[in-house]
């Protein structure tokens, strides 16, 4: 049986999706189009005429060792994130998970973080690890260690890394609990009485039967990282030092707001364009073959 | 192979007390059946002896060991769940095998042991197959085979046939039968069915409220039940219960008069012991039900065996029964 509501003509259903089509015109089309044709050009000095290069601005980023090392930032950066935030959310989902009385109060505290902006956690993190008033990197001193994230890079990513990842625990974390309160007790259960252990049980039961949860919020998690740390990165390191920090996004910013390269920032766009398009490919992919148990 | 039991089990959740203290030695290789009405705490008595839920007090003794502190997976239970619990991203071999290979047991005897489960089952043809593509009844087999692989000394089952449809439900009381003859294990088994109970059971335990009102074989249960509640609960159509004054009942404790509808007789008016009106007549075939209502207004059904004549609706009929097919319960429902 059709059990979709099919409408007769044309003009209503345009009607309908037209406020969205207006919004993804405006917002993602026309910018989209304007960075495709924009990374096909190079500005003179002054700005004020374009020069056509066709896929010079391409070729030469391609070639470029800073934006290969971009690349490799980001890389690290996405995985870093996504592991943290996605290993910590699991773990508490877990602890939640068995946690049958009072895990109203842990989960809607949990969620908190996931509410804060990208740019307030940034400067929340930062004060806790400002080099000279900071909470954290003064009791680090206590201990020996010297924090300075401003002119070591390791540090530098660490922070942004630990920054990044803490508002997108809670969102993991909310993915996680539902998928694993949607696995029947008795399957547990069953596995308990056929000897398996706590640990036996997560890895040969609980894991496999997550594993749609959790390919969907890694898709999830390496955009987020890939796209909606800017404002992490803006506020605690500016991409630095020595550009340990400068993820592809932030490359686009700051070659392009900053060094005023609109071309090669265009074409860097276009390059973002692509991997976005690509990852959400495999996330439909997986969708629809995924297994519904 | 073991022995089972219960001494004064009890169980609460949180301030709720709801099972209120059960006893029971059960013999090893016997066919124990738990019936009750449902939330009446026969899950949770269960899974008590499983040991997925803590014992408030009393202790569950398995082959003699008290077992209060044990891991279930280290009682040596299996159990069936009654929505099967089966691990669905696992074949249905890995499913059986699941448990054989956490014990370690070597590859080649996992294989012959899930094969000559699966041949018992008539399960061989799908053992390839998840559980999403079987049928309900074929899960519920792998169920069965998931807990006779691992050989355990004690079979439990959480109402494993509610799931299915009712031809089925009685071909497969039937298999469950003749499995735990031929395998020989103490098994305890819960259903809210009285009639599954009466079959399967050497003895069965009828719960009410969390108290194990009576513990005895099915047929001396049903024949001489405890209390009222017992007799209300075993036999379809349940015994007719009459006030004991309209039935002129000599015994000064007596409250209730209970008399099984194949204990009924139904005979001309001004006959008998009670007067009655046929409100209404069943035939089922074999046998014809007559429900008829007393002078007080309460309803009472008579079994009778389809040759005898039955009553017309609507008349004026008088009700008899023999003294010895008589029970007389008490102000607690008690036999008196
Ligand atoms: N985990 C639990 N927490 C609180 N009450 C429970 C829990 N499990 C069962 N109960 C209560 O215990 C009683 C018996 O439940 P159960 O053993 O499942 O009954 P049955 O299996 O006979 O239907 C019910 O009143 C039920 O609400
Ligand atoms: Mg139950």
């Amino acid at each position: 049986m059709e059990k979709r509501v099919t409408f007769k003509g044309l003009w209503l259903p345009l009607l309908l999706v037209l406020p969205q089509i207006v919004i993804t015109a405006v917002f993602f089309f026309y910018p989209a189009g304007q960075a495709i044709w924009q990374s096909l050009f190079i500005p003179d000095p002054f700005g004020l005429s374009m020069k056509y290069v066709g896929l010079g601005n391409f070729e030469y980023l391609l070639g470029n060792p800073y934006y290969r090392a971009s690349f490799v930032t980001t890389a690290v950066f996405s995985i870093l994130v996504t592991v943290v935030s996605m290993g910590i959310a699991l773990y508490l989902a877990v602890l939640a998970d068995r946690l049958i009385k009072g895990s109203g109060v842990y989960r809607t505290l949990l969620i908190w973080p996931y509410a804060v902006a990208p740019a307030v956690a940034g400067v929340l993190w930062l004060f806790m690890f400002n080099t000279r008033v900071g909470v954290v990197s003064w009791y680090l001193g206590l201990l020996g260690y010297d924090w300075n994230h401003v002119l070591n890079g390791e540090e530098a990513m660490g922070l942004v890394v630990v920054a990044s990842a803490w508002g997108r625990i809670s969102y993991n974390f909310l993915f996680f609990l539902a998928g694993l309160q949607a696995i029947p007790k008795s399957v547990i259960e069953a596995a308990a009485i056929d000897g398996a252990r706590f640990w036996t049980r997560f890895r040969t039961i609980v894991f496999p039967l997550l594993s749609p949860t959790t390919f969907f919020l890694l898709v999830v998690n390496i955009v987020y990282a890939f796209f909606e740390t800017f404002g992490v990165i803006h506020t605690i390191t500016s991409g630095g030092p020595q550009q340990s920090t400068t993820i592809l996004v932030y490359k686009v910013y700051a070659d392009g707001f900053v060094g005023q390269d609109l071309g090669s920032s265009a074409a860097q766009s276009v390059i973002l364009l692509v991997i976005v398009g690509l990852l959400t490919i495999v996330q439909f992919k997986f969708i629809e073959r995924r297994v519904h148990y | 192979m073991a022995t089972v039991k219960l001494d004064s089990l009890k169980k609460s959740f949180g301030k709720t007390e709801v099972i209120h203290g059960v006893d029971i030695d059960i013999k090893d290789g016997e066919f124990i059946v738990i019936v009750g009405p449902s939330g009446c705490g026969k899950s949770t008595l269960l899974r008590m002896v499983a040991g997925l839920e803590t014992v408030t007090s009393g202790t569950v003794q398995i082959d003699g060991a008290v077992v209060n502190d044990r891991e279930p997976m280290d009682r040596d239970i299996a159990m069936v769940f009654q929505n099967y619990a089966l691990y669905p991203h696992m074949s249905v071999f890995d499913n059986m095998a699941y448990g054989l290979k956490i014990a370690g047991t070597p590859k080649a005897e996992i294989a012959e042991r899930v094969d000559t489960a699966a041949k018992l089952l008539q399960l061989e043809s799908y053992l390839k197959r998840r559980p999403r593509e079987l049928s309900g009844g074929q899960r519920q087999r792998v169920a069965m085979g998931r807990a006779i692989v691992r050989k355990p000394s004690v079979f439990l089952f959480d109402e494993p046939l509610s799931n299915l449809d009712a031809k089925l439900r009685v071909q497969m009381r039937l298999e469950i039968k003749q499995l735990q003859r031929r395998l020989g294990v103490t098994s305890l088994y819960v259903t809210h069915d009285q009639v599954e109970a009466m079959t399967l059971a050497d003895r069965m335990i009828v719960m009410n409220a969390g108290v194990a009102d009576q513990i005895g074989a099915p047929l001396e249960v049903y024949a001489n039940p405890a209390t009222e509640f017992v007799a209300g609960f075993i036999g379809s159509p349940p015994t007719n219960f009459v006030n004991a004054d309209l039935a002129g009942i000599g015994n000064p404790d007596a409250v209730k008069l209970g008399v099984r509808p194949e204990h009924l007789n139904v005979m001309p008016s001004g006959s008998g012991r009670l007067a009655a009106k046929v409100m209404y007549t069943e035939a089922l075939g074999a046998e014809t039900l007559t429900h008829l209502e007393l002078a007080d207004g309460t309803m009472v059904t008579a079994r009778q065996s389809a040759t005898e004549a039955g009553a017309a609706e609507g008349t004026e009929v008088g009700l008899d029964w023999q003294d010895g097919d008589e029970m007389l319960f008490d102000r607690n429902g008690k036999r008196c």
